[in-house]
């Protein structure tokens, strides 16, 4: 059953099967659209044609590669910029909830508790329609009595950041006070007592002791934002982000333009995915 | 020193009470509010549940709530079903040599943006798919069917997106089971299956809820999946939403379906909960 | 004169529950003073008062004479060596003993100067480019120390430091400490559980009992003349007696229903008392007949080799009642055997009444 319990033939083989089964299940999309991505063809599919780079250099008018799109491009670099605003914001949000929760005592904190937790219940969807319908409202009325246009009051780059720092920053906070719970106190304690202030004592031990999680979740929130899609659905102004821009296209048809942007994107993710792992196994 | 902590405490208190009460409590609210409104025949907004009664008199509303309700508790069972053996794979069985390697590959997908993992699913099952193109060359069928664009495909869709989310905590929560439960109940004379049911579920179960409220939660407000991956006939409640908000800029019927969202969630979450006797927070950290 | 540290009815209660209760005493300029009780006691408590990391319900703290109430931690002149150290884990052994050094704003050079010359007192010369999680025990406790020594501090405040090593580093660092004491001449303020660390190292010792300092002396009184039954048995090893005075004040039947000459500690006692009397003080082989002398026998039950620390397990006369007796490693006792009977003897002084 167990590594130190006797196990039947059987029994191994069986599971043997389904581990690979299962990460053949696992790849095979993503692989199918790396490789497809250098087919020599007009359409995502096979049969193999020959290996190209159309898809990512060409400029002709019915190939155009990735690195010639505008449009794409565009949508990318929105992509980036919002996901930068938003880990920082979230990063900074998320830290002092953390700090909030795990060192402070107040009423009802148990009750705020719970409240920090719910985006992780809240479909994105909802998120992102509460939030279109309160700021159209909080905008219409600064209109009316006022007289004053607020620009991320309605659908724009700015209000995707707000929606999707709403609930990123949750993700941030769980992630630095499951980190913030295993410091040891003593650490600050010793810091004052050499004569540190009390802003220097975060300055100099214990923002540096959260630097792995710091880390960890700047990634996690940089990814999420950029690859979010509901909650960004509903606040979207004229800057199209990368996974609304992919899907408006998946929608209406695609070319292997799509398998490019996908190769680029499985690759920096993984390479992403990796350094982080690094940087974690170092720190341990 | 007194001093010194209440001042970072607000330095602490007053973002975050501003990001969960501007940004969570007060659109919510106005959520609700929205979806109370309904414009009458004098072209007025008024208080009413008009936008409610809709819902529950037009049937295509409230089948689809229905349905989406049900598969996403299909989804999250299955998910269950096919990430338990891998979790449990790789914890206790495997050799450790191979454990970390067999994690992040495990991993690896899943950074990846749904829409792509989507996407590769499309070029595989579809009609001019790569899967069909193999099934076609081999003479295993004569022309290429549409394997896309239906509930089975669908399903496995949002099964593939939502594995990750169950094996995370499946995992954890079986690396911390002390493999010895599982010798002492061997050696008392249990079979797989009572060693299986009465120990090994019941140790995990922490990781099996929180594993199975995200994926319930995630797949019930799933968009992209449904939408690119299901048939003409199986809308996915959120769609309903994105048409009333978009399509038909009828905002406040689109808030009432938000609305009757969040409860479904909230509801079937809690239930949940409450039946394996967990709370909000423990199985969410 | 201006003392060290001076306390003056100092209280702190978490709630109803009173952790110090009422604590006075001075520490002399340079001296190696133990705080020494049993687990619970307050001592953790009282420390964090003087560090300044617990404000104290009511009572007064002086450090050379200047009043330390209300003034934050890090602007007392004193230094703390926590229980588990707090070796900050994202600096080497150079950064954590500078640490101070620079929130004093002291130059580069002076720095570099100090921190040198302080891991060369405590025998870590070049170690400054260490990792801390490399040392080991012995080694990150002489960095613990020597990074708050490096302040000069008017008073030094260490928290059971030597609780986490095991014990030969223990007996090694007992006499380290005293040693860096010395050279340093700074006062140390020591808290223990472990009797004989603070008898080793101190020059005076407060024993501590439920939030009270029971005495306050050098650890040779203490051990000779314990002034409460709590000091009697919690410093060095004692057999009790359950006992009534007789009429003449002068002595006691005990339960077993033997006379004992005795010392009244306590000139309160009424009728029932306690009989304390240490192991060494019974006297194996004796000769009857002495004025000042309690005699009786013992059956010897089980030897308790330990060097030159063993120990027989006896019944006193007839009874039940089991005593600890010294048995030095002369050639005088060699013969004495399990089962057999011995005539002991103790001096009256060595027999103290308490409450
Ligand atoms: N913050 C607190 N709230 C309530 N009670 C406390 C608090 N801190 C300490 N106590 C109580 O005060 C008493 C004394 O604690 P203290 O830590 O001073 O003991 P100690 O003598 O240092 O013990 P040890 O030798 O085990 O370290 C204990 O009974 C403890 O439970
Ligand atoms: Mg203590």
């Amino acid at each position: 059953m167990i590594r130190s319990l006797p196990k039947s033939k059987g029994y191994d083989i069986s599971f043997i099967i389904y581990m690979v089964l299962f990460y053949t299940f696992l790849f095979a999309p993503l692989v199918v659209t790396c490789v497809l991505a250098f087919n020599d063809s007009e359409f995502p599919t096979l049969p193999w044609n020959g290996f190209s780079l159309d898809w990512f250099f060409s400029n002709t008018n019915d190939r155009v590669g990735i690195f010639n799109d505008s449009s794409n491009l565009t949508s990318i670099w929105i992509s980036i910029k919002t996901a930068f605003f938003v880990s920082i914001f979230s990063l900074t949000l998320g830290t002092m909830g953390a700090f909030l929760f795990e060192q402070e005592n107040f009423k009802f904190k148990q009750g705020f508790y719970f409240l920090a937790l719910t985006p992780l219940v809240i479909p994105g969807v909802i998120l992102g329609i509460s939030l279109l319908l309160s700021t159209n409202t909080a905008g219409t009325y600064m209109e009316n009595t006022f007289g004053i246009d607020v620009e991320f009051f309605r659908p724009s780059f700015w209000l995707v950041v707000i929606g999707q720092f709403a609930f990123i920053s949750t993700f941030v906070l769980l992630v630095v006070s499951a980190r913030l719970k295993k410091f040891d106190k003593s650490l600050e304690e010793a810091a004052l007592n050499l004569g540190a202030t009390r802003f220097e004592v975060i300055r100099l031990i214990t923002l540096p002791y959260l630097k792995p999680a710091l880390i960890g979740a700047g990634a996690v929130a940089f990814l999420m934002s950029f690859e979010n899609f509901n909650t960004t659905l509903f606040l979207i102004g004229s800057d199209t982000t990368l996974p609304i821009n992919l899907y408006l296209q998946v929608r209406d048809g695609s070319t292997p333009i799509i398998n490019a942007i996908s190769f680029l994107l499985i690759v920096s993710t993984s390479l992403m995915a990796i350094i982080n792992l690094i940087f974690t196994k170092k720190e341990q | 020193m007194n001093k010194h902590t209440k001042f970072g405490f607000y330095i602490f208190f007053i973002p975050v009470f501003l990001w969960l009460f501007l940004l969570i409590v007060l659109p919510h609210i106005e959520l609700l509010f929205m979806s109370l409104k309904y414009e009458n025949d004098m072209g007025e907004m008024v208080w009413s549940l008009q936008n409610y009664k809709e819902f529950f008199s037009e049937e295509i509303y409230w089948l689809t709530f229905l349905r989406v309700a049900l598969y996403a508790i299909l989804v999250t069972f299955l998910t269950f079903v096919v990430t338990f053996p891998i979790a449990f794979y790789i914890t206790k069985v495997v050799s450790p040599k191979y454990k970390g390697f067999l994690i992040i590959l495990l991993l690896m997908p899943f950074w990846v943006s749904e829409l792509v993992r989507v996407y590769g699913w499309m070029i595989l099952l579809r009609e001019s798919g790569v899967i069909n193109y193999f099934l076609v060359s081999l003479h295993i069928l004569d022309k290429p069917i549409e394997m896309l664009y239906n509930d089975v495909s669908m399903i496995m869709g949002l099964v593939y997106t939502s594995m990750l989310f169950m094996v995370v905590p499946l995992i954890s929560s079986l690396d911390g089971m002390d493999d010895s439960y599982i010798e002492a109940a061997h050696d008392l004379g249990a079979s797989k299956f009572i060693i299986f049911f009465k120990i090994v579920i019941p140790y995990t179960a922490p990781g099996i809820v929180s594993g199975s409220i995200v994926v319930f939660m995630l797949t019930l407000g799933n968009y992209l999946t449904p939408n690119l991956m299901g048939g003409k006939n199986s809308l996915w409640f959120t769609e309903q939403i994105y048409n009333q908000f978009i399509a038909s800029f009828n905002w406040n019927q689109g808030a009432a379906f938000g609305f009757l969202l969040l409860l479904l969630s909230s509801l079937i979450i809690w239930i949940g909960l409450k039946l394996t006797k967990q709370n909000l927070a423990k199985a969410l950290s | 004169m201006n003392h060290s540290l001076e306390i003056k009815e100092l209280k702190k209660s978490f709630q109803d529950f009173k952790a110090v209760d009422g604590v006075d005493f001075y520490v002399e300029e340079g001296k190696f003073f133990s705080i020494l009780g049993p687990s619970g006691c307050g001592k953790t408590t009282l420390l964090r008062m003087i560090a300044g990391f617990l404000e104290p319900t009511s009572g007064s703290i002086k450090i050379r004479g200047d009043e330390m109430i209300g003034i934050s931690p890090n602007k007392r002149p004193v230094n703390l060596v926590f229980q588990n150290l707090a070796l900050f884990p994202m600096m080497d052994v150079g950064e954590n003993i500078a640490f101070g050094l620079k929130r004093q704003n002291c130059s580069k050079s002076e720095i570099e100067e100090k921190v040198k010359n302080i891991l060369e007192k405590v025998h870590l010369g070049g170690y400054e480019r260490k990792n801390v999680s490399d040392l080991s025990g012995g080694q990150k406790q002489r960095v613990a120390i020597a990074r708050s020594l490096v302040l000069e501090p008017s008073i030094l405040l260490l928290d059971e430091p030597l609780g986490a090593l095991d014990l030969k580093l223990r007996e090694q660092m007992k006499i380290e400490l005293k040693k860096l004491q010395h050279e340093f001449g700074t006062t140390f303020i020591y808290i223990t559980h472990d009797q004989s660390e603070a008898l080793v190292m101190s020059d005076k010792v407060a024993v501590m009992n439920n939030g009270k300092f029971e005495q306050i002396d050098t650890p040779e009184n203490l051990y000779a003349n314990p002034k409460t039954s709590f000091v009697a048995s919690f410093v060095g090893e004692t057999n009790i007696f359950e006992a009534r005075l007789n009429e003449d004040r002068k002595s006691v039947l005990t339960k077993e229903g033997m006379n004992f000459k005795v010392f009244l500690v306590d000139e309160k006692i009424q009728t029932f008392c306690k009989l304390f009397i240490r192991p060494e003080a019974v006297v194996l082989l004796v000769d009857d007949g002495m004025e000042d002398m309690n005699y009786f026998d013992l059956t010897i039950k089980t030897i308790l080799f330990d060097g030159s620390n063993t120990k027989v397990l006896a019944n006193v006369d007839k009874s039940d009642h089991e005593i600890m007796v010294s048995l030095p490693q002369n050639r005088r006792f060699a013969h004495i055997k399990e089962g057999e009977v011995v005539r002991a003897g103790v001096h009256v002084s060595d027999c103290k009444c308490y409450e």
